[in-house]
């Protein structure tokens, strides 16, 4: 009962102990704030000079199209082509958002329970570490074979790759043990399970923000991947369609979606932490 | 003032005795302390770093087990929290995801009861924090932190209010800010009270009687009573009385660490000299 006994006399830091290396990328949930017009123009400006400083060196030294076309071919790729992308991206996205549902529901799950569990922890964590170090593009040849070219295999890798992340984050944030915030609810009389949902898990949170990120992040890395070794469909399957007809403003414009993406990701679970986690802060 | 309806203490601390099992062997923690604490009793327990202040106290609020002997309120025994005995926690502990209200509405929450608005307005009045209760705990200073502490553990009207040295962390004037604040609430709910504290000003200044604890193992050494009417000025510190008072507090409390650390060094000599 090594609980009942903690004394908040103990100075914890709030981060709890033993934090895993791999786990901890809370920068990522700091982010830009970005402050004042000034600092949009400038940004702006940056942005225009490095884009319109492309376009300009690669038509002064001639480069062909080929080999990387300039940034307003790229543009007009996406502009008149982006009706032929389109069902890909959606492709993608149904992998991603399904993949993603799965694998964080069952890391949330799992990490909510073996932390409760120290011994069941001990058990599982190097799996898990496996899981995450693991590239689960691997394993996509093995899954095609298995489920063959639907979206499955790829729903699969996506639930593999990102629900590890979201689980060790979420443990890691799970066990931010705060033993004075603990014994504050119990002298109220709170069971087992109002200490979870009421102490437990706000304090897990903005680590669980950061394990959806990271997981989702990885979800899409490992869509595109997966659609690349098989299947005709995905924006990872046009990648390599539009290289090997070397249509490099089509592939180019596929890039650019995916980094959209990406970003856009980024900003979901950037802003829903700042709203529901900013405490923090 | 409520009449004493009951034969039985308010608290009754019958030979509390606790052992922390640790990875470096068993710790015994507070040994055979005794203690009755009357119905609207102030009582402070000072004493040595690790002389079990905060063990006794949590025993108290049913939060530890004890390993033997027991803790009763008004004659029946306490096997863990109880909703009648309320706790005051070292540097306020208020959750900080939760606005000043929620943190406030926290025992209702856990305890699945209304919370009693009108009276914490009243006491969000009285501690000056109207107006405050939308705001992040992080936004407030330190003292109005241990405010909001004080107003969350008297919101729910226990009987007995426990409080384990909820000042520490404040600067001189706001904890005189605070003395003060207690003895007024106090006045007016006479509810019970247990105070660890570092301060024997402070000991003096609130309490009706004054427990000192020697350390390893933690026991009470001796009890003090204090004389003073209530409510207590400033004044009454200035005092030959309070003056001895303290004196004795702090020889009892420094002499006991003096001597223990003689002990052990005549110990480490004879151990060095066969
Ligand atoms: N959870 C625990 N596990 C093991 N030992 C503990 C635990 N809590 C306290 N102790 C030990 O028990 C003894 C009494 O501790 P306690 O915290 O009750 O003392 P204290 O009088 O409150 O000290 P302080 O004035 O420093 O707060 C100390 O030696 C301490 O190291
Ligand atoms: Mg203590």
């Amino acid at each position: 009962m090594a609980s009942s006994d903690a004394i908040p006399d103990f100075k914890q830091s709030p981060d709890g102990g033993g934090e895993v290396g791999v786990a901890n990328m809370s920068g990522l949930a700091a982010g830009p704030g970005i402050k004042s017009a000034r600092e949009v123009a400038i940004i702006a400006l940056v942005a225009v000079l490095v884009i319109g400083g492309a376009e300009l060196l690669l038509l002064a030294f001639g480069v062909p199209q080929y080999v990387l076309p300039r940034p307003s071919e790229i543009a007009w790729a996406l502009v008149t082509d982006f009706h032929l992308i389109a069902p890909h991206l959606g492709h993608t996205l149904v992998e991603l958002i399904s993949g993603f549902t799965i694998g964080a529901t069952v890391g949330l799950i799992l990490a909510a329970v073996i932390t409760q569990f120290p011994f069941a922890e001990k058990i599982i964590t190097p799996y898990i570490l496996l899981l995450v170090t693991t590239p689960m593009l691997a394993l996509v040849p093995l899954l095609i074979l298995r489920f063959g070219f639907g979206y499955e295999p790829r729903i699969i890798a996506v639930a593999l790759a990102s629900g590890p992340m979201v689980m060790i984050n979420a443990t890691t944030g799970f066990r931010r043990v705060d033993s004075a915030k603990i014994a504050l609810a119990r002298s109220y009389g709170a069971s087992t399970l109002q200490i979870f949902w009421k102490i437990r898990a706000p304090m897990a949170l903005p680590m669980i923000f950061v394990g959806l990120m990271v997981g989702s992040i990885f979800g899409l890395l490992t869509a595109v991947g997966a659609e690349m070794v098989g299947g005709g469909f995905g924006l990872g399957n046009r990648l390599t369609s539009y290289s090997s007809m070397i249509q490099m403003p089509q592939f180019f414009a596929v890039v650019l979606i995916l980094s959209f993406l990406g970003i856009l990701i980024y900003m979901i679970f950037f802003l829903l932490a700042k709203r529901y986690a900013s405490w923090e802060a | 003032m409520a009449a004493r309806d009951s034969q039985f203490p308010k608290l009754d601390v019958r030979e509390a005795t606790k052992v922390y099992h640790t990875r470096s062997g068993d710790l015994l923690a507070i040994d055979r302390c005794s203690l009755a604490v009357e119905e609207g009793e102030i009582v402070s327990i000072v004493g040595p770093s690790g002389s079990g202040k905060t063990t006794l106290l949590w025993s108290m609020s049913g939060l530890h087990h004890l390993t033997s002997g027991e803790i009763a309120l008004d004659g029946q025994r306490v096997d863990g929290p109880h909703p009648d005995i309320s706790m005051v926690f070292q540097d306020a502990n208020l959750l900080p995801w939760r606005t000043i209200v929620a943190n406030i509405r926290f025992p209702f929450e856990i305890k699945g009861a209304k919370p009693d608005t009108a009276w914490i307005d009243q006491l969000m009045h009285r501690v000056g924090l109207e107006g405050f209760g939308q705001r992040m705990p992080r936004e407030l200073s330190g003292g109005m932190q241990q405010r909001v502490a004080l107003v969350r553990a008297l919101s729910f009207k226990p009987s007995v209010l426990l409080m384990d040295e909820p000042f520490g962390a404040l600067d001189a004037f706001t904890r005189e800010e605070m003395n003060h604040l207690i003895e007024e609430i106090y006045l007016d709910t006479r509810t019970t009270i247990v105070l660890v504290t570092h301060s024997i000003d402070e000991a003096i200044f609130l309490s009706d009687r004054i427990v000192v604890m020697s350390a390893r193992p933690g026991r009470i050494a001796n009890i003090h009573r204090v004389p003073f009417e209530r409510p207590r000025s400033l004044e009454i510190m200035g005092t030959k009385e309070v003056f001895d008072l303290t004196h004795t507090i702090k020889s009892e409390i420094v002499g006991d660490q003096i001597s223990k650390a003689r002990n052990r060094k005549n110990a480490a000599n004879l151990s060095k000299a066969s």
